[in-house]
């Protein structure tokens, strides 16, 4: 009775506020979405949000969807349609120095729910603000920049989601600030937050993957071991030439003590990322890429399958070939792009026999991509991967088409 | 205009859907592969394959699952990629053993050395002065035609006595079977034990029980059929259903034997014709068939493993100090030689041949055989480059 009592208040609400809602209220932010201004940093608030009235709370969104036809080796699981995720983004200025924002994803119609971000910053100073709650570590420039109606391609890159964690998110607390002089940009942002845990080296993909610790969403209720995650990052921009981060994450991952008993090393985890990207000048291509290594202290004594270091990371060139109403969208934009990408899992040589240890994959994705609105995208990429296992045996082919949609709302 | 755009993009999807099948890579030549399902199986049979195929190749073992905590390999498809022959990363160590018996160190670490574990742990070493050998894994495929086998029809080859006087002996190793051992119609017991056949020395009786040792030994995985975990020796709930276990087995069982490539070239046809000339098919007998069995697809199935699965005096070179039931320290069990040219697809590219990986070729291999194969090896040596080639060639069209 008193669920049926609260569903009815609520449905008497929802009438009520649709009721209110008139669109000429309604007013959106629009903002260039497509990477080519702006710094990365600044990728969790560069989004289109719609604002009712004099409401304090701005919502917005985004959604992708795909076809896809993939092979291996001959083999196809024949024609496939996803909805990879949908994200709903609620944002609100509290007082003009404090904002917060958060983003909520759905992924695969549900599957998985998560809570992206969920930050408050407050201002104090541009070089000085304090950001707190569930915060995108900043390693490398796709963790944050990820949306994907920003992208020219249905997949996102291997090495920044399979190798690095991208989505990466964690409670957590820091600092970070800009500065601007003339064309220049800089700035740094460094969080201490939870972190990894033992199923980065103890899981069921068989080789080191740090994704392995989203599984686990006691992250954001108590670190694993008790040790800080540190991520930083510095980067730099000149509105001419483009901009460059350099990036660290790291940290004692494994659960070494409990309950006052040692059951193990403390073992460190270091990654280091660089990201580019920049437009250039007379040919409007824009490239953007980033490069990552990571080192973690495995036990000798355990097997070598997972890897100690690993390194990859992703290049993409798009270029606009026609930018002119099309369609009946004045400014629509048809692109074509490529992405290299290249991912080795574990890099070293096998004890036993001093060979090297293979376990890694490259791929190019040619792409064609047509932009009705900055905001929204249509796209068609071939994707051509090889991939090979750890022993270094002849590669496993994987190709095939993906069509797909994304699109802010 | 605009109408008109749509349509041709429509055109263009669709057309784009329909040359799908060219856009997906070609599958790899049949008889480059050696996993797959042997040709007649039902749906239902398939069905169970591919469950089997999950647990052999995809399941992967953490410390959540039941890996270890001592181990070899964290899956099966670990140490038999494309269920073909392992590499030295996964070689196991046994030891204890220094003449036919029982093992004394079981229960005491071994047969089988763990020489990984997961992080928190220390891996098993080596008693001082204990005898050992390393053993590469083995390839996988057609191991349902070698289990379907009678022991009938393996002793028919065996002539402990050398009594044809062609230098060949060859004796079974009997084993003696683990509590969980079900012998059928093809099994006949000799004093309580059975007639080994899988395994460098020939000491599992049946896929079974290969399966669940090496679950065991190789993983630190415990089943109802083994339920001692290898580090504490202590009973424990098993980590792998029972029908899991089935599956894997069913699955080892049907698949398919390997396909021979270029059989008609006319130097392998010669390589062949060679190879028995020389005595090498008095112990990798070619031919065989099997008797009706409870898979329709492997039943009255004549096959070619190249294989008598009894031990022979392999000389001293080979010889390692250890061995495993009523086998000789210097008897190994012949290995079936199908599949052999396929061995680089699953070694990295490289051959690691005979029991531990240490020939480098197949003529290398060759060169090392002494004992009961001391004969074929010095009628290779006497033979034309030429003549040689053709062998090798042979033998990798298997």
């Amino acid at each position: 009775m008193k669920s049926i009592f609260i569903t009815l208040i609520f449905f008497n609400l929802s009438l009520a506020v649709q009721a209110q809602i008139d669109s000429t209220l309604l007013r959106r932010s629009t903002v260039d979405t497509t990477m080519a201004k702006g710094m990365n940093m600044d990728a969790v608030y560069n989004r289109p949000f719609l604002q009712m009235g004099k409401m304090p709370v701005s919502l917005g969104g985004y959604v992708e969807a795909d076809y896809q036809y993939m092979g291996e080796d001959g083999v196809t699981d024949g024609h496939t349609f996803r909805i990879p995720r949908m994200t709903l983004f609620v944002a609100s200025t509290i007082h003009r120095k404090i904002k917060f924002l958060s983003e909520l994803e759905l992924e695969e119609g549900g599957k998985e729910i998560s809570i992206e971000f969920a930050a408050m910053d407050f201002s104090f100073h541009p070089l000085v603000n304090l950001r707190g709650g569930v915060v995108m570590n900043p390693i490398g420039a796709f963790n944050q920049n990820h949306d994907g109606p920003k992208w020219e391609f249905a997949d996102r890159p291997i090495a920044m989601t399979q190798m690095l964690p991208a989505t990466w998110s964690n409670v957590g607390f820091g600092i970070y600030g800009k500065q601007y002089v003339n064309d220049w940009a800089f700035g740094y942002e460094t969080y201490v937050t939870n972190g990894f845990d033992d199923s980065i080296i103890s899981n069921t993909e068989n080789k080191t993957f740090l994704p392995a610790s989203k599984a686990s969403k006691k992250r954001f209720d108590e670190s694993s071991n008790g040790q800080p995650l540190v991520t930083g990052k510095f980067a730099i921009r000149h509105n001419m030439v483009g901009e460059i981060g350099l990036s660290y994450m790291g940290g004692i991952f494994n659960k070494f003590q409990e309950d006052g008993l040692i059951l193990d090393d403390k073992r460190l985890l270091d990654v280091l990322a660089v990201d580019v990207n920049t437009t250039l000048p007379f040919s409007k291509t824009f490239i953007v890429g980033e490069w990552a290594w990571v080192m973690i202290d495995v036990p000798e004594t355990y097997s070598q399958t997972y890897g100690n270091k690993q390194r990859g990371g992703f290049i993409d060139v798009v270029q606009p070939v026609l930018s002119q109403p099309m369609l009946g969208f004045s400014n629509a934009v048809l692109n074509i792009a490529c992405r290299l990408e290249y991912v080795d899992w574990n890099t070293g040589k096998f004890q036993e026999t001093g060979g090297n240890i293979s376990e890694h994959l490259w791929a190019i994705v040619p792409a064609l991509s047509f932009r009705p609105t900055a905001q929204t995208v249509i796209r068609a990429n071939y994707r051509y991967m090889q991939q090979t296992d750890l022993l270094g045996n002849p590669p496993t082919l994987i190709s095939g088409i993906q069509l797909g949609v994304s699109s802010y709302f | 205009m605009q109408l008109t755009r749509s349509l041709c993009f429509l055109c263009l999807f669709c057309l784009v859907l329909n040359g799908c099948q060219g856009i997906i890579p070609e599958a790899p030549e049949e008889n480059t592969l050696l996993d797959g399902p042997v040709e007649g199986l039902s749906n239902s049979e398939r069905k169970r394959f591919l469950n089997g195929d999950f647990a052999f190749n995809a399941e992967v073992f953490s410390s959540a699952n039941g890996l270890g905590p001592l181990f070899v390999a964290t899956s099966c498809g670990s140490c038999h990629a494309g269920d073909g022959k392992g590499h030295p990363f996964t070689t196991l160590t046994r030891f204890g053993q220094s003449a036919p018996g029982v093992n004394p160190f079981i229960g005491k670490g071994g047969p089988q050395l763990q020489n990984r574990a997961v992080p928190g742990y220390e891996p098993e070493q080596l008693p001082d002065g204990v005898a050992f050998s390393r053993f590469t894994p083995p390839a996988n495929t057609g191991l349902g035609f070698l289990e379907a086998l009678t022991d009938a029809q393996i002793l028919a080859n065996a002539d402990p006595d050398d009594s044809d006087g062609d230098g060949i002996s060859g004796v079974p190793n009997y084993i003696a079977p683990p509590p969980y051992f079900q012998p059928g119609a093809t099994h006949a017991a000799v004093d309580g034990k059975y007639i080994g056949r899988f395994g460098k020395k020939a000491a599992a009786i049946d896929l079974l029980h290969q399966t669940v040792n090496a679950y065991n030994q190789d993983i630190g995985v415990t089943t109802t059929f083994e339920p001692v975990d290898p580090h504490t020796h202590l009973p424990t709930d098993p980590e792998v259903s029972d029908q899991v276990v089935h599956d894997l087995v069913f699955y080892l069982q049907t698949l398919k034997e390997p396909i021979p490539r270029a059989s008609s070239d006319a130097d392998v046809v010669k390589g062949k014709a060679l190879f028995s000339s020389i005595g090498c098919a008095s112990c990798h007998i070619q031919e065989w068939t099997t008797p009706e069995t409870n898979i329709k697809a492997l039943s009255n199935k004549k096959f070619y493993p190249y294989t008598d699965l009894l031990l022979h005096d392999m000389g001293p070179g080979l010889d390692d100090g250890y061995t495993e039931g009523s086998a000789e320290t210097y008897e190994w069990r012949t290995p079936p030689l199908w599949g052999l040219g396929l061995s680089p697809n699953s070694q990295g590219g490289n051959y690691f041949l005979l029991h531990d990986g240490r020939a480098k070729s197949i003529e290398e291999a060759i060169l090392l055989h002494g004992g009961e194969g001391q004969f074929s090896k010095t009628q290779f040596e006497l033979l034309v480059k030429e003549d040689k080639e053709a062998i090798l060639k042979f033998l990798k069209s298997l």
